[in-house]
C-alpha cells in the first residue's frame, strides 16, 4: 500500500511547487512587467492581408495601415488638413498637373527577422510602391490578385499619368488632368510606401507574395507573428523617425464575436475593444471608458427627381419639413450620431458653420403641399435598405417613424425592400420614389461627398439615385476641384449646400459615429479622425504597487466618462 | 501479469480495428466524393486526383482501401482540412496536448475534491454531514457545463476580476512550442518574463478546470463513498476496532487505502466522461484544444477533420483507459486474474 501514500506525497510536493512558483511570480514586479509594457486591442476581425493598397476593408487597414507603414501625406486634425509625413514638403504648379514631393532623409524600414534593411527610405521605395499599381508590367502588379480596388475606384491610373524620380530625394507626379483632391488621396490609408529593397530581395529569392504576407514598412511597429484568424503580435520599430512608440508591444487579439469581444474587455484580458456593445455597462464601470468619433459618413431620405410627385420641389420640401430628424437619431441610432445639417458631416474642414437646416415645421409642411396642389393627400411608396450599415443601422424602423410622421401632413407612405442587390439594381434604374440610404466617404475631401452623391455625371455611374441634376451645382463643384486655394474651395462647397437645401433633392439625416471602448489606464489617441486606428501615440499608466497590492492612480477617474473627440480641441500641427 | 497486458494489447488492437472501419466508412457517408473526404484536398488538379486515387487504392477493391487508409493513418498522414487546407495531424499535434493539460488538471482537481469529500460522507454515514455532501454532489451534477462555465466567467472575470475568461495565457507571451503542454514548456523556456507567464498561465487554467473538474468530482463523491462505506463494514476494520486502534488509526492506515483502490478502477471511466465535458468547456472558455476545434469543423462540415479528430481523440480516452487499468493492476493482485477485458 506504500503506492497510495507516495500518489499522496506526490500531489502535495507538486502543489506546494505550484503555489512557491506562483508567489515568486508576484516577486519580480520591480522593473515594469510585460503587461505594463503592451498592449492588447480586441480586433472585430482579421485583416485580408497586410497591404493595405489591396483592401478597402475597414478591418485591414485598421490593422495595418498606421501601424505597419507610413503615407507621403498625412491628414491632421479634426478638420483633416493635409500636413507632411515621408514628403516633408510638397508644390503643386499653377496648373495642377505637376506635383512634386520632397522626401525626407532620415527614415528607416523595419527590421525583422526575414528582412533587413541596407538603405534608409528613398525615391525608389515611392516609385517602386505607386507604380506596382499604375503599370500593370511591374513584376509585382499582379502578385496577389492585382486588384486595388481603392485606386481603382478613383480612377487612379487615368488621373496619373506617371511617377518621375528627380533625384534621391524628390519625386514628381503628373497629372493627366487637375484635381485637387489628388493629394487628399495620397494621405488616405490605401496609399501607402512599401519598401523597394525588400522587393528586390523577394525576386531574387523568387519569393514575390511574401511581401503581403510578411510586410516591411516605415510605421511604428513591425509584425512579429500572425496566426491565421488568431492575433497578430506587433513589435515596435526602434528607429521609428518620429521617435519610438512608447508601448514595445502591441498584439490584436481577433475576437470576431461581439459578445466575447465584450466578455475580453470586461474581464480585463484585452486593453481596448473595437466597436463594443453594452455601452451602458461600459459608461457604468469606473476603470473603462467609452469614446467615439464622428465619422465621414451621411445617412439620408433620397427622392427620386424625375417621378411624380418628388419631381415637384414643393412637394420634397414638404416631405423634409414634416420630419422629425432628432425622432430618428433617438430611436434608429439611439442617439450614437449627431444630426445631419447638410451631407458634409461637421468634421470636414469645408463644413461652414452657418450653414442652416431644413427644420422640423409639419405645420409648414402642411401649407405647402396644398399650395402644390395636394391638399387631399397623396401616396408614396418609400424604398428601406434591408441590411445595416454604420450610417444607417436600422432602415426599416426608420421607414416605419416616417410613415408616422408623414401620416400627419395627409401622405400615405408604403414601405418597400427588396433583398440588397435587387435593392441597388433597382434603384440604378429608378423604379423607386423615395428611398433611405447613405454614403460613406472613401476620403476627407469634401468633394467625395458632392460629386458622387448630387452630380449631374453620377447619375449614370448608378451613385446619385436622386436623378437630380443641377448644372448651376455641378459648376461649383467643378470650379471647387480646380482651385487649391482652401477659402475659395469652402465657399463653394458652401454655395452648392445652400442649393441642395433649396431643391432639397435629399434630406440628409445622421452622421453616426464609431465607438471603441478602453482601460482607463491607457493613454493617448487611437481612433483618427479620418481612416483607421493609430497606436503610436499610446501608452500605458503603470499602476501604483502599494504593499504588493495594486492600486490605480485615483487622479484620472474624475475625467469625463465619455470622450467625444468632437468636443476636443483641435491638435497642434507639429511638423 | 503477462497474459493481462497481452489480453489488453489485443483489446486495444481489435478496438482500434473497428474505430477505423467506422472513420473509414464516413469518408463513404459523408457527401461528396470519397478521395477527398480521406485527403480532404478539394483543389486537386487532375494529376493530383490521379496521384491520391492511386495512393489510396481507389481502383481496387475496398478491403485494399481500407488497406491504403490504414497505412496512411500509421503513416500520421491524416489528409488536409477542407477548410484551410493544413495538415489534419500537424493540427492535432499542436491541440491535443492542450487538451491534454486541461484535462488531467481537472481530474486532478476533481479527485483532490471529491474523494476526501466521500469519505467524510462515509464516516459521517447518514448524518448531516452525509445528507449535506450528498446533495451538494446531487448539485453539481445537474448543472449542465455551459452554464456553469459562463456564470463561472461572468462571476470570476466580469464581476470579480480575479481569473481571465478565455485562453491558455496572455497573448503578451511568446512561448516556444516544446511539448504542448503550456506548464512545461514555460518551464522549459529561456524568457526573461518566465514566471510572469507561469502565474499567468496558472490563472488561466484555473476556471475552465474546476468547471470540468465539477461533474467528476460529484461522481467521485459517491463512488468514494460507497467504497468507503463497504470497507468500514469490512470484517478487518471491525478487527481494528476490536483491537483498540484508535479512530484516525483506523481511517488512515486501513480504509483509507484500500478504499482508493475500487475508485481507481473507475478513473478511466470518469476520464472519457471528462474529456466529453472538456470539449464543450473548451469552446466557452476558448481554450485552443482538439475539442474546440472538432466543434468548429463540425461547424464548417470540414469532413475529414471530423473524421480524424474523432479517431485520434477515442484512441487517446482508450490508451488512458488502458493505462489506468494497468495501475489499478499493479495495485492490487486480485484485478490481474480478471478474464474480461473491461
Amino acid at each position: 500500500m506504500a503506492v497510495t501514500t507516495m500518489n499522496f506525497n506526490f500531489f502535495s510536493i507538486f502543489t506546494l511547487v505550484t503555489f512557491t512558483s506562483l508567489l515568486s511570480g508576484c516577486n519580480d514586479g520591480d522593473k515594469l512587467t510585460l503587461s505594463e509594457r503592451s498592449i492588447i486591442y480586441c480586433s472585430e476581425g482579421p485583416p485580408e492581408t497586410f497591404n493595405p493598397q489591396l483592401s478597402i476593408s475597414g478591418t485591414t487597414t485598421d490593422a495595418t495601415s498606421k501601424q505597419l507603414y507610413n503615407r507621403l501625406l498625412v491628414f491632421k486634425g479634426k478638420n483633416n488638413i493635409l500636413a507632411p509625413s515621408l514628403a516633408k514638403s510638397w508644390h503643386v504648379t499653377h496648373d495642377g498637373k505637376k506635383i512634386t514631393l520632397y522626401l525626407r532623409q532620415d527614415v528607416s524600414f523595419h527590421q525583422t527577422n526575414y528582412f533587413t534593411p541596407k538603405r534608409l527610405f528613398n525615391a525608389d521605395d515611392v516609385l517602386f510602391s505607386f507604380n506596382r499599381i499604375l503599370s500593370k508590367n511591374n513584376a509585382y502588379h499582379n502578385v496577389s490578385s492585382g486588384q486595388y480596388p481603392f485606386f481603382e475606384s478613383i480612377k487612379f491610373n487615368e488621373l496619373v499619368d506617371k511617377v518621375e524620380k528627380i533625384n534621391d530625394h524628390t519625386v514628381r507626379f503628373i497629372l493627366k488632368r487637375n484635381d485637387s483632391s489628388f493629394l487628399a488621396n495620397l494621405a488616405t490609408d490605401y496609399a501607402v510606401v512599401l519598401s523597394a529593397e525588400y522587393a528586390q530581395q523577394l525576386s531574387a529569392n523568387n519569393n514575390q507574395h511574401n511581401i503581403d504576407i510578411l510586410p516591411i514598412g516605415t510605421g511604428p511597429f513591425k509584425l512579429k507573428d500572425y496566426r491565421v484568424g488568431s492575433f497578430i503580435r506587433f513589435y515596435r520599430h526602434d528607429d521609428y523617425w518620429q521617435g519610438k512608440a512608447h508601448i514595445e508591444q502591441l498584439v490584436y487579439d481577433i475576437s470576431p464575436s461581439k459578445t466575447s469581444r465584450l466578455t475580453k474587455f470586461l474581464a480585463k484580458e484585452c486593453d481596448v475593444s473595437s466597436y463594443p456593445i453594452a455601452h451602458k455597462k461600459i459608461t457604468d464601470r469606473k476603470d473603462l471608458t467609452l469614446e467615439s468619433i464622428t465619422s465621414l459618413n451621411v445617412g439620408y431620405l433620397g427622392f427620386n427627381t424625375q417621378k411624380p410627385p418628388f419631381n415637384d420641389k414643393a412637394v420634397r420640401q414638404a416631405v423634409s419639413l414634416a420630419i422629425n430628424k432628432q425622432a430618428l437619431i433617438e430611436t434608429v441610432y439611439q442617439d450614437q450620431a449627431t444630426r445631419a445639417k447638410s451631407i458634409l458631416p461637421e468634421t470636414s474642414w469645408a463644413y461652414d458653420n452657418n450653414i442652416t437646416e431644413i427644420s422640423y415645421d409639419p405645420k409648414r409642411a402642411k401649407a405647402l403641399l396644398a399650395s402644390a396642389g395636394y391638399s387631399q393627400g397623396i401616396s408614396i411608396d418609400l424604398w428601406a435598405m434591408p441590411l445595416q450599415r454604420a450610417y444607417n443601422p436600422n432602415a426599416i424602423t426608420m421607414a416605419k417613424l416616417i410613415q408616422n410622421d408623414l401620416k400627419k401632413i395627409n401622405i400615405k407612405v408604403n414601405i418597400i425592400s427588396y433583398e440588397w442587390t435587387a435593392f441597388l439594381r433597382r434603384l440604378s434604374q429608378g423604379e423607386h420614389q423615395s428611398f433611405l440610404l447613405g454614403w460613406t466617404a472613401d476620403n476627407p475631401d469634401p468633394d467625395n461627398f458632392f460629386t458622387p452623391m448630387l452630380s449631374c455625371s453620377a447619375t449614370d455611374k448608378g451613385s446619385n439615385h436622386t436623378f437630380w441634376c443641377n448644372k448651376k451645382y455641378d459648376q461649383l463643384l467643378s470650379s471647387a476641384l480646380h482651385t487649391s486655394d482652401i477659402n475659395k474651395r469652402k465657399s463653394y462647397y458652401t454655395k452648392a449646400m445652400a442649393i441642395i437645401k433649396e431643391e432639397a433633392p435629399l434630406l440628409p439625416i445622421a452622421h453616426s459615429k464609431r465607438f471603441q471602448a478602453r482601460d482607463i489606464n491607457i493613454e493617448g489617441d487611437i481612433l483618427e479622425y479620418f481612416g483607421g486606428i493609430n497606436f503610436y501615440q499610446v501608452s500605458k499608466r503603470v499602476s501604483k504597487k502599494v504593499d504588493g497590492k495594486a492600486l490605480n492612480n485615483t487622479t484620472m477617474i474624475s475625467s469625463p466618462k465619455i470622450i467625444d473627440k468632437e468636443t476636443m480641441p483641435i491638435e497642434k500641427v507639429n511638423n | 501479469m503477462l497474459t493481462f497486458t497481452l489480453r489488453r494489447l489485443s483489446l486495444f488492437v481489435f478496438t482500434m480495428l473497428v474505430l477505423t472501419m467506422l472513420s473509414f466508412s464516413l469518408s463513404f457517408l459523408f457527401p461528396g466524393d470519397t478521395v477527398i473526404n480521406h485527403s480532404g484536398q478539394i483543389n486537386a488538379s487532375a494529376e493530383e486526383l490521379a496521384e491520391l486515387n492511386k495512393s489510396y487504392h481507389m481502383d481496387q477493391s475496398i478491403i485494399s482501401q481500407y488497406g491504403a487508409y490504414l497505412k496512411h493513418i500509421l503513416n500520421g498522414d491524416f489528409g488536409l482540412s477542407a477548410v484551410n487546407q493544413s495538415s489534419i495531424s500537424h493540427d492535432i499535434l499542436k491541440l491535443l496536448p492542450a487538451t491534454i493539460e486541461l484535462s488531467l488538471v481537472a481530474l486532478l482537481i476533481a479527485m483532490l475534491i471529491g474523494i476526501p469529500l466521500g469519505f467524510v460522507a462515509a464516516i459521517y454515514h447518514n448524518k448531516i454531514a452525509d445528507s449535506a455532501i450528498l446533495s451538494l454532489a446531487m448539485l453539481g451534477y445537474s448543472i449542465p457545463v455551459f452554464w456553469l462555465g459562463l456564470l463561472a466567467i461572468l462571476f470570476f472575470s466580469i464581476g470579480l476580476g480575479w481569473l481571465p475568461s478565455s485562453g491558455q495565457i496572455s497573448l503578451l507571451f511568446e512561448i516556444k512550442f516544446v511539448t504542448g503542454i503550456q506548464l512545461i514548456d514555460i518551464l522549459l523556456s529561456d524568457s526573461p518574463y518566465k514566471w510572469q507567464a507561469f502565474r499567468d498561465a496558472s490563472l488561466h487554467i484555473i476556471l475552465p478546470a474546476c468547471v470540468i473538474a465539477v461533474a467528476p468530482a460529484t461522481i467521485f463523491i459517491r463512488l468514494s463513498r460507497a467504497s468507503m462505506i463497504d470497507v468500514l463494514a469490512s470484517s478487518y476494520i471491525r478487527a481494528a476496532r476490536a483491537k483498540g486502534l484508535n479512530f484516525r488509526q483506523i481511517i488512515f492506515r486501513h480504509a483509507t487505502r484500500n478504499a482508493l483502490i475500487q475508485i481507481i478502477r473507475h478513473v478511466g471511466l470518469q476520464f472519457a466522461n471528462l474529456v466529453t465535458i472538456a470539449m464543450v468547456t473548451e469552446v466557452i472558455f476558448s481554450w485552443p484544444g482538439i475539442g474546440r476545434w472538432l466543434i468548429e469543423s463540425i461547424y464548417q462540415r470540414d469532413y475529414s477533420a471530423i473524421q480524424s479528430g474523432l479517431l485520434v481523440l477515442s484512441c487517446f480516452i482508450f490508451i488512458i483507459h488502458i493505462l489506468i487499468d494497468f495501475i489499478y493492476a499493479g495495485l492490487n493482485p486480485l484485478a490481474r486474474g480478471n478474464k474480461y477485458g473491461s
